[in-house]
């Protein structure tokens, strides 16, 4: 039977292969599993469109609050007995949450010193962008905030 | 082995089986070499006895912590005030993570300043930064745990300035908080991550930054040949001699943590406002201080993603240093290094203490 010299060295190269591909097949098939793993699922949250807010009596002016809206906080604000006024409590520099200062009736971040005026513009600091205005209605003595349509 | 040793039939048939005088003649023949700065070479232990001191009491925290957000913070209550001993545990867990990382800073900066970091011990300096970094993702990942409210923003921020990261960003941050927002997902990763994940990649980069000291020998300053120092073994001269300040440093974490129990604060409320004052620990007031300082936008960009750069590439050219630090022709840049050294200490104590104050 006639063999070319180098036909073992072919058949090396091509067990070679083989059994590096097989070794990398089973890395990946190990990795791809953990690093979906890993990766949180997807939660559908409840879309929430409006909540109420509490009482008109329980926010006297001149104060604000934080209200649950959705999974997020939104800040309440009583400025005066008939102006109201919403925003998405979430600080669009790095994610804290805002407050009222009734002192300087303004909204401030603690986190790093970013504030807002009452239409929710930056006034200073590092925050890059307004906060989300919310809709304010009040309805009998109750007060609801709603997304803008 | 040597010849006026006595013989010992148990030492000699545990020799047998697993060859333990083989590590003792390496232990004999390590020494010390002796310089003006030969204090610095503490540094090292003492951060690893600090890691020591870590791992006891994290594994004692851990008879009682529960990681859930319904029963972190009220665990750490438990710890502080019910359990014999709690409060002290605690406190020395949070102190020591605090002196450790002092002290691998402190060690950074002595390997920079004595330029221990020159070839061939460039992986030395790698494993070391990798350390470093490691020890400052326990601070964050620990930080959490308690679930309080300045942890739980400082959290928040945190995760968000992963998310500022073009491209990788978004997804990373998803990774870290096990969600779009911070919460009891996250609570149970950075639990995770803080007493398993971390664990068992530091210990295997402390056993290779050992083994690549054990294998290049202590550095010295540059321009000295190490043949012309006095030595001093390292057993039984040096370790004693460590094993003294590590009892000291024992002291000071024991006192600290006796007169200065750390806090445990106010339970976290994702619906409250971030609390007046609220800033991160002593070592990341710098880079917290500076975002502070960016404004909202610079020319196109925005401040915190172009703070985010500036950080990243701070530490890239941080890491890479034994790299630049040699120039083309092999000669050490040693006063660019010295100088670059100089003007990182000056920007994180001067920014630390302006984070602190203001």
């Amino acid at each position: 039977m006639e063999t070319r010299p180098d036909s073992g060295q072919d058949r090396r190269t091509v067990v070679s292969w083989l059994l590096g591909g097989g070794v990398a097949a089973s890395l990946a098939s190990f990795f791809y599993p953990v690093t979906r793993f890993v990766n949180p699922p997807a939660v559908a949250e409840a879309s929430v469109n409006e909540v109420d807010a509490g009482k008109v009596q329980d926010l006297k002016p001149n104060s604000g609050k934080i209200v649950r809206f959705g999974s997020k906080p939104a800040l309440l604000v009583h400025i005066s007995d008939t102006e109201w006024k919403a925003f998405s409590a979430v600080c669009t520099h790095l994610n804290c949450t805002v407050q009222y200062r009734e002192a300087r009736r303004d909204i401030w971040c603690a986190c790093h010193n970013g504030t807002y005026n009452l239409n929710g513009q930056v006034i200073s600091g590092p925050p890059p962008r307004p906060l989300e205005e919310l809709v304010v209605q009040i309805r009998g003595d109750e007060v609801f905030i709603s997304r803008r349509a | 082995m040597p010849a006026t040793e006595p013989k010992n039939k148990t030492l000699d048939w545990l020799d047998e089986r697993t060859g333990w005088r083989m590590v003792r003649d390496l232990a004999d023949h390590k020494v010390v070499p002796l310089h003006a700065g030969t204090a610095w070479y503490y540094f090292g232990g003492i951060t690893l006895f600090l890691l020591g001191i870590q791992v006891i009491t994290g594994v004692l925290l851990l008879l009682y912590y529960r990681p859930t957000v319904a029963e972190a913070f009220d665990s750490v209550r438990f710890i502080m005030t019910r359990v014999e001993f709690g409060w002290l545990i605690r406190s020395i867990h949070s102190w020591s993570a605090n002196l450790l990382i002092l002290a691998a800073f402190v060690h950074m900066f002595s390997v920079v300043f004595t330029h221990a970091y020159r070839r061939p011990r460039e992986l030395t300096w790698l494993s070391g930064i990798a350390l470093l970094g490691l020890m400052l993702g326990f601070g964050f990942s620990g930080y959490l745990l308690p679930w309080n409210q300045i942890s739980y923003f400082a959290t928040k921020v945190g995760t968000d300035m992963a998310s500022s990261v073009p491209v990788a960003g978004p997804p990373m941050a998803r990774f870290l908080r096990g969600g779009d927002d911070v919460g009891a997902a996250t609570l149970t990763r950075f639990f995770a991550f803080h007493v398993m994940i971390l664990p068992l990649i530091t210990f295997g980069l402390v056993g290779l930054h050992l083994l690549l000291v054990q294998f290049h020998g202590m550095s010295t300053p540059s321009g000295v040949s190490a043949s012309r120092l006095a030595h001093m073994k390292f057993f039984p001269n040096f370790f004693l001699r460590e094993l003294v300040i590590w009892y000291g440093v024992l002291a000071v974490l024991g006192t600290l943590a006796a007169i200065f129990p750390w806090e445990l604060g106010q339970k976290a409320d994702p619906f409250a406002s971030a609390p007046a004052g609220i800033r991160p620990e002593w070592y990341f007031l710098a880079e917290f201080y500076t975002l502070k300082l960016i404004p909202s936008h610079v020319w196109f960009f925005e401040g915190e993603l172009l703070g985010l750069l500036g950080f990243g590439l701070l530490a890239a050219g941080w890491v890479a240093l034994p790299f630049w630090a040699a120039g083309r022709n092999g000669e050490h840049r040693a006063r660019l290094v010295t100088a670059a050294g100089v003007f990182l200490i000056c920007y994180l104590a001067t920014f630390t203490i302006l984070g602190y104050v203001k």
